[in-house]
């Protein structure tokens, strides 16, 4: 059976509560008659041999790129450089795709004679990947062979001697990447590209790139003239990208890019009660939410954030393609839309989201009250194509227990953000002009950040710049569940139940507004008419 | 009439056939408790041991369950406390789908215990293991251990026996797995031998890929010739599985057979799995058959493939 499209469901009296993610639990939500739901596509059928896919994607690429074997010769220099650990989300069930197309890659790097390889987590300013998680995405046979060596390595945007630059666009912009990767002969990059924003130029120009480069797209102009940056035709933070990508290329940088796609298959058994319609749930599976839902409720945060991010999801590869970087986005980027495209008529007050425990920037660690806001106003809210799926002065509704609670290895600078930063302001400019410069050049988050598993200082404020659109385009933002002082301290109102919250919703869209929920993850993308 | 009771005092204690053993019982039970043997000129009827013996019971429900239960107790107890195991490789078998046939270098009898508990599910819950006829299915006592509990069918060493190769190409194409050294014996000497072709054979005409599987370590376990184990690691390195294409034939996918098994040898011992790949593109991996020469040289070398183990105290005599 073909996989269903998602739907927009329009609320009635015998609608069900809706089950909302609420970081590491759930709730269940009875939304007002009127109101719609838009559920996500159901996971489209994932290739079979993925084996023969990645052969065959390496020997018929696209573009004017010759086949991989072709291009491999020995006595050349070879550097591989793959995403991180903020893909996917959340981790896919190993074999992870990267080490399958990289142990594919090597093979036919090993045939030609090539010795000298690099292998390169392009990482940017995230943090650095730890034994474990390069094992689980490249595999103990690559990390084998090449960490002991020093071979494979986090990219490291704060050594100097270990960046190029590259020059500047015709819009004033710095490139600057990976030394190694720039006098390579060959940059191979492995990508998942899991929403639409992902891939394309922005895997070299960003992923092996420094501060000095990155800030000309991270920031909040480039972010509020993405409308959304989730839709490469009206982003900013794309155009940006695409000019540096360019301007590698030009500079004689060879990359040959190999880009997936996966479908939205999130939940292994039993969570994948997850991704069912409520109405379709068995007996079973309802008791099992219940039961969970009940056991959730319990348990200390810490058990329960231990249990779900020990969640490794059933990805399945949708698409692989590989050759020259612009063509091989095309097709990637068509292939994330068939997945994850909801087509939703019209635009709503009340936008509402239950924010599941999982974001890109937390992934075996804490989400703190800034990548709640990121998840909610920089990722969801920013999931659409056309218009944002709620009105200009609209609502956004988020559900997650936002806790007053950090990751101190993962995350310090986001620490002294909250509490100096945003207890000065939240306006995303002001802060940019204040503060940015002293945190990104700050040694004490450059040494944790080279040295330790540290995000980089600056990371913290692109989290905020990420909310920097949804927060100029709504008129209030409500977090049910949320702790009220981390709530307060971002400039957000915090509710105890969604009926508090659409009751406080009324005093900014009057006594009868419309409400949208977004029935997400797994993915989806509103494709808003 | 003399007193066949009495005993001469001296007689009984040096006269070993007069004391009683269980074999001696045994021998002296006749016919019809045991079964007469063929007269001269007469031909016997065809053995039910050996090649013919008949081992589809030991693929009913009772007996499957008897040894899954025996294989995941006592067989990955015993596994676990003499081999240790690291299994690698399991990422290889992700896209395999329906049976197929295992090929693993033989060094042990540890090794076909050591398969059965490594092997990935739903492949260990239905496989057969081919074991030597003239070996395993001797006489109906070992046939039957070998058959319940290792879920052995006999396959012929040195005559090629249709009645056995049928049964395994239609297990194989009735959806088990199966296990097989195409060696044809275990090491001699804890080095590697040619492959015969019964597993490309077998693998063509049932139409199922071959996962190459490299042991290292249950030499040192149980070698040929010992009859009892002692403790020491044993790595079990599955392959990605071989497809019979159109162009091979059954030589030629021996050796290819023989060279992904040297390639997991290499990238075993190694630990280095892209240097392992060089050599194997540029035909440079060691091999598994070592190098010719007297056998104590043979053994010298392989002395240098063992793990070094040192407990950090030198002992007398100084050398």
């Amino acid at each position: 059976m073909s996989a269903r499209q998602g739907l927009v469901l329009e609320v009635d009296r015998t609608t069900p509560p809706i089950v909302f993610h609420h970081g590491e639990g759930f709730r269940f939500e009875k939304l007002p008659s009127g109101s719609r739901v838009v559920y996500p596509n159901e996971p489209i059928e994932p290739i079979e041999d993925v084996d023969g896919a990645i052969r065959h994607a390496l020997d018929n690429p696209l573009g004017d790129s010759p086949p991989l074997a072709a291009l491999l010769t020995a006595g050349m220099k070879l550097t591989i450089a793959f995403d991180d650990i903020s893909l996917p989300l959340p981790q896919m069930q190993a074999p992870d795709i990267r080490g399958r197309i990289i142990e594919q890659v090597l093979d036919t790097a090993a045939s030609a004679g090539v010795d000298d390889v690099h292998l390169i987590a392009a990482l940017a300013l995230h943090r650095r990947m730890t034994e474990g998680e390069l094992r689980h995405a490249l595999g103990d046979r690559v990390y084998d062979a090449f960490a002991p060596t020093g071979q494979l390595y986090n990219f490291d945007a704060e050594d100097p001697d270990a960046l190029t630059h590259l020059g500047e666009t015709d819009h004033g912009e710095e490139v600057v990447i990976s030394k190694r990767a720039a006098e390579s002969d060959l940059i191979i990059y492995v990508n998942i590209n899991l929403v639409s924003m992902d891939g394309g130029h922005k895997s070299v120009a960003t992923g092996l790139s420094g501060y000095s480069a990155i800030r000309h797209h991270h920031n909040v102009e480039t972010m509020r003239r993405s409308k959304s940056f989730m839709d490469q035709e009206k982003s900013e933070l794309h155009t940006k990208n695409w000019r540096q990508g360019r301007l590698i290329r030009n500079a004689g940088v060879k990359i040959f890019q190999i880009e997936t796609t996966l479908n939205n298959n999130t939940f292994p058994a039993p969570w994948d009660f997850l991704q069912k319609r409520e109405w379709e749930m068995s007996a079973k599976e309802r008791m099992l939410l219940l039961g969970t839902k009940k056991f959730l409720d319990k348990v200390p945060r810490k058990s329960a954030r231990s249990i779900f991010q020990g969640i490794r999801a059933p990805f399945g590869l949708t698409s692989i393609q590989a050759g020259e970087v612009e063509e091989v986005h095309k097709v990637t980027t068509a292939n994330v839309y068939r997945q994850h495209l909801v087509r939703v008529e019209g635009q709503t007050d009340i936008l509402s989201m239950g924010l599941p425990y999982l974001g890109p920037y937390n992934v075996n660690s804490i989400m703190n009250p800034i990548l709640v806001a990121c998840l909610g106003l920089g990722y969801f809210f920013n999931l659409y194509k056309g218009k944002p799926l709620v009105r200009e002065g609209g609502v956004v509704i988020m559900s997650h227990p936002t806790p007053w609670e950090f990751h101190p290895v993962h995350h310090p600078s986001y620490i002294d953000f909250f509490e100096e930063v945003l207890a000065d302001t939240t306006d995303p400019e002001k802060i940019e002009h204040k503060y940015e410069k002293r945190y990104a050049e700050d040694e004490w988050y450059r040494h944790l950040y080279r040295t330790s598993y540290a995000y980089h200082g600056v990371h913290p404020f692109y989290m905020w710049y990420w909310c920097s659109h949804a927060l100029q385009h709504v008129g209030q933002v409500i977090i049910v569940g949320g702790d009220q002082r981390a709530t307060k301290r971002m400039g957000f109102r915090s509710a105890t139940t969604m009926r508090d919250a659409l009751e406080m919703a009324t005093d900014v869209v009057g006594r009868d507004p419309t409400l949208t929920h977004l029935h997400n993850p797994p993915v989806l993308m509103a494709d808003v008419v | 009439m003399a007193d066949l009771n009495r005993r001469n005092p001296i007689s009984h204690l040096t006269d070993r056939r007069s004391k009683a053993s269980i074999s001696r019982v045994v021998r002296k039970v006749e016919f019809p408790l045991k079964a007469a043997e063929t007269p001269e000129g007469e031909t016997p009827l065809p053995s039910n041991t050996g090649g013919n013996y008949e081992t589809d019971w030991a693929r009913r429900y009772a007996s499957r369950l008897t040894r899954r239960i025996a294989l995941s107790t006592i067989g990955k107890g015993v596994i676990s406390y003499y081999a240790n195991p690291t299994i690698r490789g399991l990422d290889r078998l992700h896209d395999l789908d329906g049976p197929a046939i295992f090929a693993a270098n033989h060094q042990s009898h540890a090794d076909t215990l050591l398969m059965l508990t490594s092997m990935p599910p739903p492949w260990k819950h239905k496989a057969f293991v081919g074991a030597a006829a003239d070996y395993f299915f001797g006489n109906r006592t070992t046939a039957a251990i070998s058959a319940l509990f290792i879920g052995a069918i006999p396959i012929e060493r040195t005559s090629i026996n249709r009645n056995t190769i049928e049964k395994a190409v239609d297990l194989l194409r009735g959806g088990w797995s199966m296990v097989i050294y195409p060696e044809g014996g275990r090491s001699p000497d804890g080095w590697g031998q040619e492959f015969r072709p019964g597993a490309a054979f077998l693998a063509k005409q049932a139409g199922v890929p071959v996962v190459p599987v490299h042991i290292r370590g249950t030499f040192d376990i149980l070698r040929k010739g010992r009859n009892w184990p002692k403790r020491s690691n044993a790595t079990v390195n599955f392959g990605r599985p071989l497809e019979f294409a159109e162009e091979d034939n059954n030589r030629r996918f021996t050796r290819k057979l023989q060279a992904a098994v040297e390639s997991l040898a290499d990238e075993t011992a190694t630990g280095n799995w892209f240097a392992a790949r060089q050599r194997s593109h540029s035909e440079e991996s060691p091999g598994i058959q070592g190098p010719d020469g007297a056998p104590w040289r043979r053994r010298w070398a392989l002395s240098d493939k063992d793990d070094k183990r040192s407990d950090g105290e030198r002992r007398w005599p100084y050398v």
